[in-house]
C-alpha cells in the first residue's frame, strides 16, 4: 500500500507541479490560463483520441529504448539518430517489395532492428574500445543519421511532390489498422509492437540472467565485475539491444499511415529525445514508461486545440520539460526516504528480536 | 590547556529506534578514554553528538563543568573538540598545509604564520611532517597524523579517533600510541574508538563498553582481561580464531607457477609468484595494503590478466579464464570491498543471493532467473549464517556491515566451492560476526575447501592459516608456521625491517 503511493505520489506531483509553471508562463506571457486548462482537461474528441493511442505506441517505444541504456547505466541519447537510420534503412527495404506480401511487414521490422542495432553499436564499441562517452558519441551519430537519411533519400529515392522519399510501401504489404472509433481513422495495426516491446522489456530484465547481468553492471560496474560480468561485452550488447528496440520505433506510424520515408515532410522527428524523457518519467518500469507515454501523447494531442484559444501549442513543452525535471527530484526525495524507512525497519526488527536472543550463537 | 568532558543520560531515538539510551560517559582530563562496543552498539551516535553532527534528545553534555549544545561540528570545535574520522577526508593533490589550512584560513592565515604553527605541532608532538610535501606522497600513517594535526591546528584538546588502527601495521600502531602519549602527557584527552581489545589495554586510561545503544560498564585496563572486555561487550565469551586440527592434505587446489602481473605503466606490481594451496588449507597472505595482495586476488579470480606464469585450479589452467569461468571451476570469493564488489546495495538479499553465481543452480534455470529458488536458498544463508535481517526481500544497504558480510561469506559458500579467496573476511565486522564467520571457514576447511586469506588482522591470519606467506612489493618474501610467528616477527617482515 505504502509502496504504491510511493511510486504514483511524484509523478502526480510533478504533473501538477508542470502544468502551474505552465500557467505562469501562460499568465506572465498575457495569455488566458483558464483557456489554456479548460482545453487540456477537456474530453478529447474521438480523432485526438486516436492520435493519442497512435502517437503513444511511438513513444513507448522509444521509452523502452531509452530505459535498456538507463538499467544499464548507459545514457543511450541516440535514440534519435537510430530510429532515423532505421526508418530510413526500413522504408527503403519495404519499399522495394523484395519480400511479398503480408511477409514484407515481418522482413522490415527485421532490419529496422538490425539497422538500428548496428548504428548504436558504433557509439558501444567506441565506448569500450577507445573510451569515448557514450553521450558525445552518440550526438554526433544523430547529426550524422539525420543528414546522411536526407542524402539517401535524394540520391537513392523518388520523387514525392516538392521533395524525395522512398517508393512507397505496396498495397499487400499494408497491414489494416484497427477501426476502433467509428468515423475516426484507424488505430495503427503495429501499435501492438509496442505491446510486444514492453512484454519483452519486463521478462527480459525481470525474468533473464542476462537481464539480471544487465541490472546488475548497470547498479554496480565494480560488483559485476568481481561476479563475473563481462562488462564491456555487456556495453557491446545493451547498446546494440537499445538501439534494436530503438529501430522499431517510427514503425507503427510508417506501416500504419506514412508508407515512404524522407526527411522532414514523411518522417516524424524528436521520438528519440521524447524517449528519453518518457522512461525517465516512468523510472524505466513497464507501467511507467506506459503511462508517461501516454501522458505525453495526450499533452501533444489536446495541445493542437490551444491555438484556438490563442495559445501557441508549444507551451505543452514546458509542461513536458518540467514534469520531467520535477519527476527525477521527487523519485530521488521519495528513494532517499525509502532507504531511511527500511533501514529503520531493519533496526526496529532487530531490536525487537535481539532482546530475545542477547548474543547471537556467533561467540564461542 | 586540559579539558574534562561528561556526557550524562544521553539518548537518541530515530523514528522507530533508539540508537543510544541512558549513555553515561566521563573523559577525564589529560587520558586516553577507549570506548569500546560491537558494530551497532551506538558508538558512532554518540561520536556524532559529541562531535556535534546530530543533537541528542535527552542528557548533557558538559565541558569544563558547563553545559553545552553543539548545533554544528564547528560547536564543538570552538570548545576544543575535534575529530578524526575512519576514512580520511585529504585532497591528495594538496599540500600538508594546503590540507591543514582548508577552512581554517582565520586562525593563522595560509602562509608563513601556518607554516611555523604546523612545524610546531609537529616537533611537539613528534609527528615528522613536512608541511610542503603533497598529501599524495605519504603513506596511510602520514596521513592520519595529518588528520590528527588538522585538529590540533584548530585548537582541539579533546580528539576523537575512530578505529585509528584498523588501517595501520603493528609498528605503526606503536607509533600512533607514542604520539598519543605525547599528546596525553601534554594535557590532551584522547577518545580511542576500536573494536581491538589488545590495543585498547596497550593505550588505554579509561575504558567504557557499549552494548545495544547503552553504556554497559566501565574497566580499568591495569586488571581487566580480553575475555571480560569482550563478555562486556558481546554479552559472551570472546571468540578465538585458533584452528585445532591439522586438515592439510597434499592435493592441490590453486597454484601458481611464477605469476606476473603489469600494471598500466607497465611496472610489476606481482612479481614471479609461485604459490600453492592444498585442499583443507588455509595459506594466509600477510602484507601492507598496496603491496600487491589485490593483485594477486585479482589475478586468480580472473579479473586481471597476467604477464607471464600459469596459474592452475585443479588441474585446469585457469591463466586466461574469464571471471565467470573460474567461478563455474567452483571458487569462492569474498571481495575486500563488499560495497563495490560483492554485493549491489539497492537489490533485495534474494537478488543479491544470484550475484556472482548467475550460471550455477538453484538460483537460475537454464537462460531463466529461479526467483523461487533464490529466495529460498537465500532463506537458507539466513538461518545458517545468522544474518540479522527482516526477510529477504530487504534490500541490502539496509543491512549492517557485519551482516551484510555474513551473506557475503554465506553465498560464497554454497555450491560447495573448492577453492575460497576471502580478502579481508572480517574487516569492519563485529566480534560475533568474525567468530562466526571464521567458524564457517573452519568447518568448510575440514571438508576439504582450500583457502587463500588476504587479511591484514594478523590474529586472524595467525589463528586461521597453515602457512603464512609474506608479500612485500609484489614478491612473496617470507613463510611462516603461524604457530610460531608473533605478530611482531610478521609486521617486520610486511615492511622488510628485518629478514624473515
Amino acid at each position: 500500500m505504502k509502496r504504491l503511493v510511493y511510486a504514483i505520489a511524484p509523478p502526480v506531483v510533478a504533473v501538477v507541479f508542470a502544468l502551474a509553471a505552465t500557467c505562469v508562463v501562460i499568465a506572465i506571457s498575457g495569455g488566458s490560463v483558464g483557456a489554456f486548462l479548460s482545453t487540456i482537461f477537456s474530453v478529447p474528441n474521438d480523432r485526438i483520441l486516436v492520435n493519442i493511442v497512435n502517437q503513444s505506441s511511438l513513444l513507448a517505444i522509444s521509452g523502452f529504448a531509452a530505459a535498456i541504456g538507463f538499467r544499464m547505466g548507459l545514457f543511450n541519447i541516440g535514440v534519435e539518430g537510430q530510429y532515423i537510420v532505421a526508418s530510413c534503412a526500413a522504408a527503403f527495404f519495404g519499399g522495394s517489395g523484395l519480400v511479398p506480401g503480408p511477409l514484407n511487414i515481418l522482413a522490415t521490422l527485421v532490419v529496422a532492428v538490425l539497422a538500428g542495432a548496428a548504428y548504436a553499436s558504433i557509439a558501444g564499441i567506441l565506448k569500450v574500445t577507445r573510451g569515448v562517452s557514450e553521450v558525445i558519441s552518440a550526438i554526433m551519430l544523430n547529426y550524422i543519421a539525420l543528414t546522411m537519411a536526407g542524402y539517401l533519400v535524394q540520391r537513392y529515392g523518388v520523387k514525392a511532390g516538392y521533395t524525395y522519399a522512398t517508393k512507397d510501401l505496396p498495397l499487400s504489404s499494408q497491414p489494416l489498422g484497427f477501426a476502433i472509433l467509428p468515423g475516426a481513422n484507424d488505430v495503427w495495426a503495429l501499435t501492438i509492437v509496442a505491446a510486444a516491446v514492453a512484454v519483452g522489456y519486463w521478462f527480459l530484465l525481470s525474468r533473464t540472467r542476462f537481464g539480471f547481468d544487465l541490472r546488475t553492471t548497470g547498479e554496480s560496474p565494480t560488483a559485476a565485475l568481481a561476479s563475473g560480468i563481462g562488462v564491456k561485452k555487456m556495453v557491446v550488447i545493451s547498446m546494440a539491444l537499445s538501439g534494436g528496440v530503438a529501430g522499431l520505433v517510427w514503425m507503427p506510424a510508417y506501416f500504419g499511415s506514412v508508407h515512404r520515408f524522407g526527411v522532414p515532410e514523411n518522417f516524424q522527428a524528436g521520438l528519440g529525445f521524447a524517449g528519453l524523457a518518457v522512461a525517465l518519467l516512468g523510472r524505466n518500469r513497464v507501467p511507467g514508461i506506459i503511462l508517461g507515454a501516454v501522458l505525453f501523447a495526450y499533452l501533444a494531442g489536446q495541445s493542437n486545440e490551444l491555438q484556438r484559444d490563442g495559445i501557441a501549442k508549444q507551451v505543452v513543452d514546458i509542461t513536458q520539460g518540467v514534469v520531467v525535471l520535477a519527476v527525477v527530484v521527487a523519485y530521488e526525495i521519495v528513494r532517499r526516504r525509502q532507504s531511511r524507512v527500511e533501514r529503520e525497519q531493519v533496526s526496529e526488527e532487530l531490536a525487537a528480536t535481539g532482546a530475545a536472543a542477547p548474543s547471537g550463537e556467533g561467540a564461542r | 590547556m586540559t579539558i574534562e568532558v561528561e556526557l550524562t543520560g544521553i539518548g537518541k531515538r530515530f523514528p522507530g529506534v533508539i540508537a543510544n539510551h541512558d549513555v553515561s560517559l566521563h573523559i577525564r582530563p589529560g587520558t586516553v578514554h577507549a570506548l569500546i562496543g560491537e558494530n551497532g552498539a551506538g558508538k558512532s551516535t554518540l561520536m556524532k553528538i559529541l562531535y556535534g553532527v546530530q543533537p541528542a534528545d535527552d542528557g548533557t553534555i558538559s565541558v569544563d563543568g558547563s553545559v553545552r549544545t553543539f548545533a554544528s561540528p564547528t560547536d564543538a570545535i570552538e570548545v576544543g573538540i575535534g575529530m578524526v574520522f575512519q576514512h580520511f577526508m585529504l585532497a591528495d593533490n594538496l599540500t600538508v598545509l594546503e590540507n591543514i589550512v582548508l577552512g581554517a584560513e582565520k586562525l593563522h592565515g595560509i602562509g608563513d604564520r601556518a607554516r611555523a604553527r604546523i612545524r610546531e605541532i609537529s616537533a611537539r608532538f613528534g609527528f615528522g611532517l613536512d608541511p610542503d610535501v603533497l598529501v599524495e606522497r605519504l603513506g596511510v600513517a602520514d596521513r592520519q597524523r595529518v588528520e590528527i594535526l588538522k585538529v590540533l591546528y584548530r585548537g582541539a584538546k579533546l580528539i576523537i579517533l575512530d578505529e585509528p588502527t584498523a588501517v595501520l601495521v603493528p609498528q605503526e600502531v606503536d607509533a600512533l600510541f607514542a604520539n598519543l602519549r605525547e599528546l596525553v602527557a601534554d594535557g590532551c584527552s584522547v577518545l580511542f574508538i576500536s573494536h581491538k581489545l589488545d590495543e585498547v589495554l596497550a593505550i588505554a586510561d579509561d575504558i567504557t563498553v557499549m552494548r545495544r545503544g547503552t553504556t554497559v560498564g566501565t574497566a580499568d585496563p591495569r586488571t581487566a582481561t580480553k575475555h571480560e572486555l569482550a563478555e562486556l561487550m558481546v554479552g559472551s565469551e570472546l571468540p578465538s580464531p585458533e584452528t585445532s586440527e591439522r586438515t592439510v592434505t597434499d592435493e592441490v587446489v590453486l597454484a601458481l607457477d611464477g605469476v606476473t602481473v603489469l600494471d598500466d605503466l607497465g611496472r610489476e606490481r606481482l612479481s614471479d609468484v609461485t604459490l600453492a594451496v592444498h585442499r583443507g588449507e588455509v595459506v594466509g597472505i600477510a602484507g601492507v595494503e598496496g603491496n600487491g595482495q589485490t593483485e594477486l586476488v585479482e589475478v586468480v579470480m580472473g579479473m586481471l590478466r597476467a604477464a607471464g606464469g600459469t596459474i592452475t585450479l585443479d588441474g585446469n589452467d585457469i591463466t586466461r579464464l574469464s571471471t565467470r569461468g573460474v567461478r563455474e571451476l567452483g571458487v569462492g570469493f569474498v571481495p575486500e570491498d563488499r560495497h563495490r564488489h560483492g554485493l549491489v546495495l539497492d537489490f533485495p538479499l534474494w537478488e543479491n543471493r544470484i550475484l556472482g553465481h548467475q550460471t550455477k543452480p538453484p538460483v537460475v534455470k537454464g537462460p531463466l532467473l529461479n526467483p523461487a529458488g533464490a529466495r529460498a536458498d537465500a532463506r537458507r544463508i539466513v538461518e545458517e549464517f545468522d544474518v540479522r535481517t527482516p526477510g529477504v526481500t530487504t534490500s541490502a544497504r539496509a543491512l549492517s556491515g557485519g551482516n551484510q558480510q555474513k551473506f557475503i561469506v554465506g553465498r560464497e559458500m554454497s555450491g560447495d566451492p573448492i577453492l575460497l579467496v576471502a580478502a579481508h573476511p572480517t574487516r569492519g565486522v563485529d566480534v560475533g560476526a568474525q567468530a562466526a564467520i571464521w567458524d564457517h571457514v573452519r568447518a568448510a576447511r575440514r571438508e576439504g575447501l582450500g583457502v587463500l586469506l588476504v587479511s591484514a588482522d594478523l590474529d586472524e591470519l595467525i589463528g586461521l592459516s597453515d602457512r603464512i606467506e609474506v608479500v612485500l612489493r609484489g614478491r612473496l618474501t617470507g613463510t611462516f608456521d603461524p604457530s610460531q610467528v608473533t605478530a611482531q616477527d610478521l609486521g617486520a617482515a610486511m615492511t622488510g625491517g628485518s629478514a624473515a
